[in-house]
């Protein structure tokens, strides 16, 4: 499970860091493709500086990586980093235990 | 309930669980069939689901969403492939825009469950395959916070037995 293989302050950062529903966004965007700072802050109801502070706090969580080219800041997924915090189908497998568990509940109940 | 066995294959991104349930074949189904028991169980707690279409049908649509603990909705959809029951379904899933439909990003997965009698119990088998890694890495970005939260309620929970032992 993963939080075997966390640190305490790692684990702090992740929850953080998937804490807020833009910040699980981003990550979900820039896993499959690389955005720009502003591109990302298009997307969003907020100010550029907001969306690149969320950028930090997942920077931050290693989740994400950030890199100057030209004037604009590029946004990709830490796929290191990703993969550390997920051991995707061990997380996976958690998901499906957890669903065979509460309908074995359900059908407790008669 | 026993998970009997789960078998991952990261090349072939897909995951095997095999369940056996204290109940009988018709009422494992049903956890299937209505929508109202479905939406017990395919979400977690903190991300409860609410299967809002259910056309429980071969070439059938199912519409949900997933509440988030800030009340951030995750849509979703299912086309039921094959449904024999009370013993064979399948099913295509997929993620969907805040209307239901689907938006074909992130790929499908596909699920097939097989339910059978094993003496009094009923052992289920789930397929499930994901045509991507980054789909899997999408869904779980969702599911590691569930995951985490799990985890952290029954540490709670044991924390908690031990300090009233």
């Amino acid at each position: 499970m993963v939080v075997d293989k966390l640190s305490e302050t790692e684990l702090d950062r992740l929850f953080q860091a998937f804490a807020d529903s833009t910040r699980r966004d981003i990550v979900r965007r820039v896993t499959v493709g690389e955005y720009s700072v502003s591109g990302l802050a298009a997307l969003y109801a907020m100010s550029f500086a907001a969306v690149q502070k969320h950028v930090a706090v997942l920077e931050r969580a290693s989740l994400v990586t950030k890199e100057k080219r030209g004037r604009e800041q590029i946004v990709r997924g830490n796929h290191d980093g990703l993969q550390k915090a997920r051991g995707l189908l061990d997380e996976y497998e958690q998901i499906w235990r957890q669903r065979a568990a509460r309908m074995a509940d359900i059908l407790a109940e008669g | 309930m026993t998970v009997i066995s789960t078998d991952k294959n990261p090349e072939a991104l897909s995951l095997t669980l095999v369940a056996e349930f204290d109940a009988g074949v018709e009422r494992v189904w049903q956890l299937f069939e209505d929508p109202r028991q479905l939406e017990r169980w395919w979400g977690p707690p903190t991300y409860p689901a609410t299967f809002y279409k259910h056309e429980f049908v071969p070439g059938g649509k199912a519409s949900y969403y997933m509440t988030g603990p800030e009340g951030d909705k995750a849509h979703g959809w299912w086309e039921f492939t094959r449904i024999e029951a009370p013993r064979q379904l399948e099913f295509n899933d997929g993620f969907a825009d805040n209307e239901g439909n689907p938006t074909g990003e992130f790929g499908i997965s596909h699920a097939t469950v097989t339910l059978e009698p094993a003496g009094e119990r009923t052992r289920m088998t789930i397929l499930s395959t994901f045509e991507s890694e980054e789909q899997l890495e999408q869904v779980m970005a969702m599911g590691m916070e569930e995951g985490l939260r799990e985890a952290v309620g029954q540490m709670d929970g044991i924390l908690a037995e031990h300090a009233n032992a």
